[in-house]
């Protein structure tokens, strides 16, 4: 059924807040720093405007817990903004809206096919969950060395081998801005009778930009978990959870309510509505300009000789099936350097700091906030490191996609008795926690996955280059956790 | 009734110019741009509100940025001058009949506009058959450059503005790549006396050290700007600014001068205590 129109000018919690601050209402009630007061050094750093309105729930202002005014508007703005059935408003970074996205569909033991080239929130959900993870090969792009989408007929052939899996869950885009058919996988699931799960913590421009990728919700998938701080521009931790028509609200505010906070942020909440409404307003000619300023940065770091910054010109039709032309990857590995190594010169001899570096692509991330003379600056200081680091590039690895052996699920990994070997006598045996390489967070290991040479091979690889290597108990990643009981 | 332009050298110090009359104020796409007549100073031309320059004191910045290297390098044919839209630089640099091409590329259209208007004796030779303007983003047109002149004029504002990317090592770098093997660079280095503008000072001196084996930074007495007092960066490939300054090949061009003069070239560049140890720190952890 189609809703009202919506006004989308209106930012019901943001103009809760400015009545609340007018009414000078006296705080009997947490936050103890009541409006500041009681803890000026901090007041002095964040403003008086800030922490004023750093306050609990109460009845002009709802209760994220149970929306009945003012946030349960916000949230109905932004699920006409989004075109989804219902969105809610989240306060503990889109981790939380992973898996809440997740816990609302599986439980212990249900199968879920995803790619492997997931963030580590998802596969988190699953040892909370207990699910059981059906990984789909996501095809490796040979020279570039980065993880794709799923080809259709990829996800055709998991849905046939695990008839019982209960939902697909798809990235889009990928941190390199890759997306799958989203719309083509969203109907296999359908049409075998799972939900389609979206990450779209890349995602969140998808829905208003031009001629960009499909979203989630128009692509008419079940639920999505996008980071609004991202490309949204909303302060940090703050994140939507959008659902679709076939899923019950009820049910997902329950599983909500099991992890998150009672006492959300309303500054938190106050920037997804504020910048809600500035996306419905004018987020098309944003991310236009954003579009622009990637563009004619691809451009000019090609003129440069030996970067790869590459484009829509990737698309296959399958594992490529869009390209989000906001995302600004360059591929180094011709100029004899790996991307971690161009994100560390760029950081210490530039101040230039970029999103992340991985064995062969750098990626900077342009958004609302960006202007032509910073990007520049990237580009210059990307000739001037060509100029003074080109080298041979032979001898540089390229980033292959190892196929993991999952031996039992993530849960079970997790909680398994287990003991710490040195790591490079580890292969062979199952990991019980995460490796991963820190940003883009994409694990290398999960727990529950046969360790082998190849994998070793590749974390003493990242780790000579620099990339930061995160997950397991012991921070040095000398010694990793296994099972006891090797399966 | 009594009419005053300020503007704030440091968070705690303002300097304050009387005013005749505002004779232009306008924003460009990059930036608020104001024309003063001052019983002082004479007609003022400030970006942002700050003072760039002002008839009265200008030939200070304009003749210690262009005769200092020019009295070095034995021969300058192309000369790329950065910002300075104003024109001043150029005027300078256009008694030298010697010099072959003057590239100046400014990024705000409406800056010399405006001088031309107002300030027509400081932009009086922006027409000048060598001098060519090129308007957009120096970084830009910088980094398409290889090797194609013999000096490179960096006539920025402030480095908390829109020219905060010609402080960078890779603008540095971008420079040095376009100079040929014995070229110079000379910059603005704002001035080493409030903290704020120290700071900034020892950043773009450590970038520079770091990309030309030779820098060294001299100073001018300039009232209008932070703390009367402005420092310059001399950066080059070959020639050292005393040991190669060639004070009779310069004296026999029989330029007239105000303030600089070739026994000034060479005090210039001794510096006062405090900021040889501010440089020292940086060039130190090089």
């Amino acid at each position: 059924m189609k809703k009202t129109v919506l006004d989308q000018r209106r930012a019901p919690i943001y103009e809760a807040l400015e009545r609340f601050r007018q009414m000078r209402v006296v705080p009997f009630d947490v936050p103890g720093h009541k409006h500041g007061r009681g803890n000026p050094e901090l007041t002095a750093f964040l403003g008086e405007r800030c922490v004023g309105v750093d306050v609990n729930s109460m009845k002009p202002l709802d209760n994220l817990c149970h929306p009945i005014s003012v946030i349960r508007e916000a949230e109905e703005l932004a699920s006409d903004a989004f075109g989804a059935s219902h969105a809610f408003l989240m306060v503990g970074g889109t981790t939380s809206s992973v898996q809440s996205m997740i816990l609302s569909v599986c439980k212990r033991g249900d199968e879920i096919i995803l790619p492997r080239n997931v963030h580590r929130s998802v596969i988190n959900a699953l040892v909370l969950c207990g699910a059981v993870p059906v990984y789909v090969n996501p095809e490796v792009e040979q020279r570039l060395g980065i993880s794709l989408g799923m080809r259709r007929s990829q996800v055709e052939k998991a849905v046939r081998e695990h008839p019982r899996a209960v939902a697909v869950l798809v990235n889009n885009p990928t941190y390199y801005g890759v997306c799958s058919d989203l719309k083509a996988i969203v109907k296999i699931a359908h049409d075998a009778g799972m939900l389609c799960l979206v990450d779209e913590a890349h995602g969140t421009h998808l829905y208003f930009g031009e001629n960009m990728p499909i979203s989630a919700m128009a692509a008419g998938a079940d639920i999505s978990a996008v980071s609004m701080h991202k490309s949204g521009g909303s302060l940090t931790q703050s994140s939507l959870l959008l659902t679709g028509p076939g899923v019950s609200t009820g049910h997902v505010r329950q599983i909500i309510n099991l992890t998150q906070t009672t006492s959300g942020s309303y500054l938190l909440m106050s920037s997804l509505d504020i910048s809600r409404r500035n996306l419905a307003l004018r987020g098309k000619t944003v991310f236009s300009r954003v579009v622009e300023m990637a563009e004619y940065a691809r451009e000019e770091i090609n003129a440069i000789g030996g970067y790869d910054a590459f484009g829509k010109e990737i698309i296959n039709g399958d594992s490529i099936y869009d390209f989000d032309a906001t995302k600004l990857s360059v591929h180094t590995r011709d100029i004899g350097l790996a991307g971690i190594e161009v994100y560390d010169i760029l950081r210490e001899e530039y101040d230039i700091q970029i999103e992340f570096g991985d064995i062969g692509n750098i990626l900077a991330y342009l958004s609302m906030g960006d202007r032509p003379q910073e990007l520049e600056r990237l580009v210059s200081a990307l000739a001037d490191i060509r100029r003074r680091y080109r080298k041979d590039s032979s001898g540089l690895l390229s980033q292959e996609y190892i196929d993991p052996t999952v031996v039992c699920s993530p849960q079970e990994a997790f909680y398994a008795e287990k003991t710490s070997v040195p790591i490079e006598n580890s292969a062979g045996h199952v990991c019980s926690e995460f490796v991963m390489c820190y940003p883009p967070g994409i694990p290398i290991l999960a727990p529950g996955e046969r360790i082998t040479t190849q994998i070793l091979d590749y974390i003493k690889y990242a780790k000579s280059k620099g990339c930061s290597l995160t997950g397991p108990e012991d921070p040095e990643i000398l010694n990793l956790n296994v099972l006891t009981r090797g399966i | 009734m009594e009419l005053w332009f300020s503007e704030f050298h440091a968070p705690n110090v303002k300097h304050s110019l009387r005013v005749n009359k505002h004779l232009y104020s306008g924003v460009s796409d990059y930036q608020q741009i104001d024309i003063f007549d001052t019983p002082e100073f004479g007609k003022v031309l400030t970006l942002e509100g700050k003072v760039m320059l002002t008839e009265r004191d200008e030939f200070i910045y304009d003749e210690m940025i262009t005769h200092v290297p020019m009295a070095v390098h034995p021969n300058v044919l192309d000369i790329l001058v950065i910002g300075a839209g104003d024109g001043g630089v150029v005027k300078e640099l256009t008694r030298y009949h010697s010099v072959r091409r003057i590239d100046l590329i400014e990024m705000d259209p409406q800056v010399v506009e405006v001088c031309r208007t107002y300030l027509p004796e400081n932009a009086s030779q922006l027409d000048d058959e060598r001098v060519h303007i090129h308007y957009g983003n120096a970084l830009r047109f910088i980094r398409r450059c290889s090797e194609e002149y013999d000096l490179i004029i960096v006539d920025s504002t402030d480095p908390f503005g829109p020219s905060e990317g010609l402080f960078t090592r890779e603008f540095y770098a971008s420079c040095c790549n376009a100079l040929r093997e014995d070229g110079i660079m000379v910059n603005q280095q704002g001035s080493p006396f409030y903290s704020h503008d120290a700071e900034a000072m020892q950043r773009s001196h450590k970038r520079i050290v770091s990309t030309f084996p030779i820098s060294r930074i001299y100073q001018a007495h300039i009232p209008t700007y932070a703390a009367g007092y402005w420092l310059f960066g001399f950066a080059s490939k070959k020639y050292h600014p005393i040991d190669d300054l060639d004070a009779k090949r310069w004296l026999s061009l029989g330029l007239k001068t105000k303030y600089y003069t070739t026994r000034l070239h060479v005090g210039s560049f001794y510096l006062p205590a405090f900021l040889e140890e501010m440089l020292m720190e940086v060039e130190n952890a090089e």
